[in-house]
């Protein structure tokens, strides 16, 4: 592996100078890994991860991708202390040392960034490991319980995986049992009074507690509730939930910062790329023509895209606000925001014109016609697909007193209904593990109630 | 390093990467998964009349890939993105085609594409599941000369072939007759001891079927494709299921002949429809060549049910003669299109022949789903129940 050597030579280098440049990190660990393994982890998002069929469809998917030649991966990394860096092995010499540079910025922004920070408390550093002990506990409950059974609870599980609450604790307390005592007694002379007769029967005659519904609140964390409050799951059937929920946990910032992230890291690799004397001239033209590749907007030969491509977006704005507010307050926006602060607060009209951003509708027949650019819609078209995770907000809104669990559909902040054939298969998928019925409440194409079930 | 080392070691740590290969292993899950569900969709799919080929041993079943489903909000018929690029509002920069949106609406489609498989299922592994519970109506066991024999063991002798010796008996022998005693023992001829075999009669369950087909005019292709079709899975699993097991073809018009299997699948034909030739030729070769009281006979016949009314009486006599011969009698009509339930001259010979108590059944076939419907009712044992003769 004489490519992978040389590279290797390189990363000691990088590591210094981004030091010096500001950037703070934990140890990455580089690893050089097979095309093949290198497209496993895309499809699985971790390295190692538990079995189920879906990824089966993503890997074909991806497989025919590939050998389209329309995909490519050159770097995962993975935050952590130490982080996880995996190359893949084809990449040539010039590759490896922007993705090297691109790594570094990546664990400088999972290091730094809050959402990141808050999330990696949660999980720990330790994602990757316990994505492979989760992997290794569900082939032990498949051994023991049979695909069959496995399978169900992971098809509720995955199918639910975006329907996490991240404002909440990755472990968390069930609800109080018992309502707060609104109408608090007031201590008075009287109360006073009545305690010193008997103490025993004043404590009774004041306890005036409430059972408090399950849940007290619509809850959106529908893996945690599920895994917490079905009246009859087992308990490696609760395991299989909370493990897949706390891979949620994981992947949330990735998803709620991509904008960020990828421009964040697409910004380091150019500069240090810049600024690396040490790189010899060959390889710092070969690596810049693959920058230019990675953050390019518009496919060759094309003149417009109809959409938009996060690393390219994200790069324009950090050269935009370094250029303009200086390193130290970027520094601090990257800490401090997600994508939506992010382009609400840093995405400016200017930006806007200069990269020829535009709002387009795409009808069913094929006709795609622009809109127009105006700034505060197109911010919300670009993070439309971001909100809550990309889920629809349903949430847990009730559980009957035979066990029937309700589920509602929030469209009036979604805009409108959910897809009823796809829901109703999620509701079987549900209903399997719940082992009560599951109804869901939203609205169908003409705005009015409609209750679906499954039992 | 050289070249050919690199390599080595490359495909080494490829190697070791497999091991922890999920993606292959999830995606045989998925095809499990595709194979279970075409197996419940199986009446379906066996209707599907590329089917019939007597050299590929194997059918191709188009299906999707299967959608692990989440919670989507509603399609719109218009949805918003964002772009990048040199435009002005009100640009149009794709048009509509009106093929599109009809196409995206049967498909309900997912963002990723549709990508369609070809499942190659092996035509024996489709009879397996067919005929699980599947079995000829009132089949007897009969006994006669020309029944199966066959050898079977029948005790031991010290006199036989080198082949049959028996090895473990033999050495039984020598212990019984070394008794405990220790020292190195030898065999003598005594102790040697042959297999013997015995000539069994078995009952024999003789099968001889008929499968006899309407090629008139009248039949249109898609009638002959149905009535192939279902005779085609008759035939595999009845191949399948019993041992010794005849099949005849025959096919009429105003005349009939009788055909090898390949032939008798390729046959078309014109003119107008006389059932009673094709049945006299039934009657004709049972009667050269089959004795009732050996074989269990089976006659299947598939027509449009559109016989000429003259030919109602000679028709009757030739069917009531073979009836009273076969174990069972059945009438597959096929009607694409049309609906006439029975309502057919051919449909009334067979009523006629049930009506006077001989096993004989009808089946109107309309569809190609229908074709499962009527597998299950010819060779299912309810209908044994619901049916049998005397």
């Amino acid at each position: 592996m004489s490519a992978g050597e040389d590279w290797q030579s390189y990363v000691r280098g990088l590591e210094e100078l981004a030091g010096r440049s500001g950037l703070s990190f934990d140890r990455v660990e580089f690893e050089a890994v097979p095309d093949s393994f290198m497209m496993e982890i895309a499809v699985y998002g971790l390295p190692v991860r538990m079995p189920h069929w879906s990824f089966g469809v993503r890997y074909i998917y991806q497989l025919i991708q590939r050998h389209m030649g329309h995909s490519r991966v050159f770097e995962v990394v993975f935050p952590g202390n130490p982080g996880h860096a995996y190359l893949a092995s084809s990449n040539g010499l010039a590759e490896n040392i922007l993705v090297t540079a691109h790594v570094l910025g990546h664990a400088d922004f999972s290091r730094n960034n809050l959402l990141f920070r808050r999330c990696q408390e949660q999980v720990s550093e330790h994602i990757v490991e316990h994505a492979a002990s989760h992997a290794r506990q569900i082939q032990q409950a498949i051994e023991s319980y049979g695909m069959q059974r496995v399978e169900a609870v992971l098809d509720a599980a995955l199918a639910l995986e975006q329907h996490i609450d991240v404002d909440q604790r990755l472990r968390r307390e069930r609800y109080p049992e018992y309502l707060p005592d609104t109408k608090a007694l007031v201590d008075d002379e009287f109360r006073r009074r009545f305690a010193a007769l008997d103490p025993a029967a004043a404590a009774g005659a004041f306890d005036v507690r409430k059972r408090a519904p399950i849940p007290p609140h619509p809850e959106r964390d529908l893996l945690w509730f599920i895994a917490t409050y079905s009246p009859e799951m087992e308990s490696w059937e609760r395991d299989i939930f909370l493990a897949v929920r706390e891979e949620s946990f994981y992947f949330y910032p990735v998803f709620a910062t991509q904008i960020m992230n990828e421009g964040w890291a697409s910004y380091w690799h150019a500069r240090l790329l810049r600024e690396a004397d040490f790189v010899p001239q060959q390889a710092y033209l070969d690596a810049i023509k693959c920058h230019s590749d990675v953050v390019r907007p518009i496919a060759a030969g094309q003149q417009v895209a109809l959409a938009v491509n996060p690393y390219h977006l994200g790069f324009s704005m950090w050269e935009k606000i370094i250029e303009k507010e200086g390193l130290e307050s970027a520094r601090e926006i990257m800490k401090q925001d997600d994508d939506f602060s992010f382009l609400r607060n840093h995405l400016t009209r200017e930006l806007a014109d200069e990269l020829g951003l535009f709002r387009f509708s795409a009808r069913h027949d094929g006709q795609v016609k622009v809109l127009d650019n105006d700034l505060p819609m197109l911010q919300d078209t670009l993070l439309a697909p971001k909100y809550n995770f990309g889920a629809p907000s349903v949430s847990a809104a009730h559980v009957r007193t035979d066990g029937t669990l309700e589920l509602e559909h929030d469209h009036t902040t979604d805009g409108r209904g959910l897809d009823l054939e796809r829901s109703r298969k999620v509701l079987e998928y549900v209903q399997r593990v719940w082992r009560r019925p599951v109804v869901l409440r939203t609205i169908d194409q003409n705005g009015s109630t409609l209750e679906l079930s499954a039992s | 390093m050289s070249e050919t080392g690199t390599e080595k070691s490359e495909a080494g740590l490829a190697k070791w990467y497999e091991l922890f290969s999920r993606g292959a292993r999830d995606w045989l899950r998925h095809d499990e998964k595709v194979r279970e569900s075409v197996r419940e969709h199986l009446p379906q799919i066996i209707a599907g009349g590329e089917v019939i080929s007597e050299s590929a041993r194997t059918v191709r079943v188009p299906v999707r890939m299967l959608e692990h489903y989440h919670f989507r909000l509603r399609r719109q018929g218009e949805s918003q993105g964002a772009g990048q690029g040199k435009v002005k509002p009100g640009d149009v920069l794709a048009d509509a085609s009106p093929d599109r949106g009809a196409r995206e609406k049967g498909q309900g489609g997912e963002d990723q594409g549709e990508i369609q498989l070809l499942l190659e299922i092996k035509i024996d592994d489709i009879v397996d599941w067919l005929w699980e519970e599947m079995q000829l109506p009132n089949l007897v066991a009969r006994t006669g000369p020309s029944e199966e024999t066959d050898w079977t063991r029948e005790g031991w002798d010290r006199r036989g072939a080198r082949s049959r010796l028996d090895r473990r008996r033999s050495v039984k022998e020598l212990v019984k007759r070394k008794g405990s005693h220790g020292g190195p023992a030898s065999f003598i001829d005594e102790d040697l001891r042959y297999r013997q075999l015995a000539r069994r009669r078995q009952p024999a369950v003789h099968a001889v079927v008929f499968f006899m087909l309407d090629v008139s005019g009248s039949m249109s292709d898609r009638d002959r494709k149905l009535a192939k079709t279902f005779f085609f899975w008759v035939v595999q699993g009845l191949r399948r299921e019993y041992r010794s097991i005849e099949t005849l073809f025959v096919a009429h018009t105003t005349e009939a002949w009788e055909f090898s299997e390949p032939e008798f699948f390729q046959v078309t034909g014109s003119g107008g429809t006389v059932a009673s030739t094709g049945l006299n030729k039934v009657r004709e070769i049972v009667d050269a060549r089959y004795n009732p009281a050996r074989h269990n006979i089976y006659l299947f016949y598939a027509s449009d049910g559109d016989n000429s009314v003259g030919d109602h009486a000679e028709a009757h006599t030739a069917l009531l003669d073979i009836s009273r011969k076969t174990c069972y009698s059945g009438y597959v009509e096929v009607a694409s299109g049309l609906s006439r339930q029975l309502a057919t001259e051919t449909g009334r010979l067979f009523g006629e022949i049930a009506a006077e108590g001989l096993a004989a059944g009808s089946y109107v076939v309309n569809d190609f789903d229908d074709v499962w419907g009527a597998v299950r009712h010819f060779f299912t044992g309810e209908q044994k129940a619901l049916e049998a003769g005397p």
